[in-house]
């Protein structure tokens, strides 16, 4: 009679249905990796969901998902993006929302350099500036319109040098190649604090507000956990510790 | 042709394209010059140096391009040892830069360089040389009409491998680069920053004209190579 029952149990463990761990996996902008490095395991022991993230610039992977790439959830760097891919049919429309709103930092590895007022902008004490390429992050296109507003774009653009994503404005920033840039606040933040260097934050009326929109995509239409992660990040304490990392939230 | 593609192409992808080509030329000429005494010594030497010298070559050939370029880019930044010495000098930091590329390039297609080079000194054994000394050459003069003559398939090889290698470089030029027009933005990204960007009208335009401008030049390479050999008595 020992068989039956095992069968039996098997069965009811697979009719369990939505009860079970699923696997979500999620494509994740560049400059999000600190922060869901944070809350992938926040989300695990809370949902018993396991959680593939991949981190990349937002180009790239809308690249990738308009390529058939498995994900089945993005969190992109803009918010047109996720527009897009609701528009030819990647995503899945109405899930769409606001998931941080992305805060743009000059920033110095060194501590002392920038003061808190972007002054040093008009300086020549640096002979490179690193940014993101404009047309490919939202963080470069916002720095572009920040030199635009301070009138230092002529100025400036022969020293600008461009990193692919933000995520290498930043290794530009960080090994000493470039002794300024306009990199992400997250990148530089933790726990409410810079983590190193000085920093100016950008002030929001100098550039496009940098919307980080969450969208929930085609090819994770029915899986439970890809829902259940965009409705973790739309709660209020997983907020808190969005904005502990340097985003502010609607 | 320039009507055709500069209604195809814009101005910074010809810029990019032209860049390229430099980057190509000026890293096969320093790679021929830096691999010929190399190989040369990897292939004739009995020291027991050769095996490490003959793995750290090969290297590059093993780390993946992005890898190898992160190191580089440390190595020249402020902090590595090559941005320390080059700011003593009064040279600034190679990161950014045409040099920086080129000597990013040249340790990325070293292997490519020295390989085909090696074997074909191998190839052509001790017999000719010794002869040759005996004959009363200099191991100069030995080389010079000899040795490198006898080499040349593997010449036209190293170049041929060096300068294309070059032109479809991309990990190390993506990691020290900083994609500035005219400077160190190449093809290779310029095509990653057209996908990148959604602009996939002119990454196919762009991929094209490389395609067909590199098949163009190797095949002339191949082609020069083989009728030089026929010369050969």
């Amino acid at each position: 009679m020992r068989l039956p029952s095992m069968v039996l149990t098997l069965v009811a463990t697979l009719l369990a249905g939505p009860c079970a761990a699923a696997e979500v996996a999620v494509a994740v902008a560049a400059n999000f990796t600190a922060p869901m490095q944070r809350l992938v395991p926040l989300f695990e022991q809370q949902t018993g969901h396991k959680v593939l993230a991949s981190y990349g610039s937002t180009g790239k992977l809308f690249s990738q998902i308009s390529n058939g790439a498995p994900f089945e959830v993005l969190l992109a760097a803009d918010d047109e993006t996720p527009a897009r891919l609701e528009r030819s049919g990647g995503a899945v429309t109405g899930t769409r929302f606001t998931y941080a709103i992305g805060r743009l930092v000059l920033w110095s590895r060194q501590p002392g350099v920038v003061d808190g007022n972007g002054e040093v902008l008009r300086g020549d004490g640096f002979d490179r500036l690193a940014i993101a390429d404009p047309r490919l992050a939202p963080y470069g296109a916002a720095a572009v319109q920040t030199l635009r507003s301070l009138g230092l774009f002529e100025r400036l653009q022969p020293r600008l040098v461009m990193g692919e994503s933000i995520t290498q404005a930043h290794q530009f920033v960080a090994t000493g190649n470039a002794p300024l840039g306009f990199v992400a606040l997250s990148q530089v933040y933790a726990d409410g604090r810079l983590t190193e260097g000085s920093a100016w934050v950008v002030p929001t009326q100098m550039h496009d507000l940098i919307r980080q929109q969450a969208v929930l995509l085609a090819k994770g239409r029915d899986n439970p956990a890809a829902r259940a992660l965009l409705d973790f990040l739309r709660s209020e304490p997983v907020r808190a510790v969005i904005r502990q990392s340097g985003y502010a939230t609607d | 042709m320039s009507g055709l593609t500069g209604s195809l192409l814009t101005a910074a992808d010809l810029a990019a394209i032209r860049l390229t080509l430099e980057l190509a030329t000026a890293t096969t000429l320093l790679l021929l010059l830096l691999a010929l005494p190399l190989a040369w010594w990897l292939a004739r030497s009995r020291s027991p140096w050769r095996a490490p010298v003959s793995a750290l070559v090969t290297l590059p050939l093993v780390l993946p391009p992005t890898v190898l370029g992160f190191y580089l880019l440390v190595l020249m930044g402020p902090d590595g040892p090559l941005g320390r010495f080059t700011q003593a000098m009064g040279w600034g930091l190679l990161s950014f830069t045409f040099t920086g590329l080129l000597i990013g390039s040249v340790v990325y297609s070293l292997p490519f360089a020295v390989q085909p080079l090696r074997d074909a000194f191998e190839a052509s054994g001790r017999r000719p040389l010794e002869v040759a000394q005996t004959l009363g050459a200099t191991p100069w003069q030995a080389f010079r009409s000899v040795a490198l003559p006898l080499a040349r398939p593997g010449l036209v090889t190293a170049g041929v491998l060096s300068f294309a290698h070059t032109i479809g470089e991309f990990g190390v030029v993506l990691m020290i680069g900083g994609n500035i027009p005219g400077r160190t933005q190449v093809v290779s990204t310029q095509i990653y920053g057209h996908v990148e960007g959604m602009d996939y009208a002119s990454a196919h335009t762009l991929a094209a004209v490389l395609l067909l401008f590199s098949f163009g030049i190797l095949l002339g390479l191949a082609l020069l190579g083989r009728r030089r050999m026929r010369v050969l008595p």
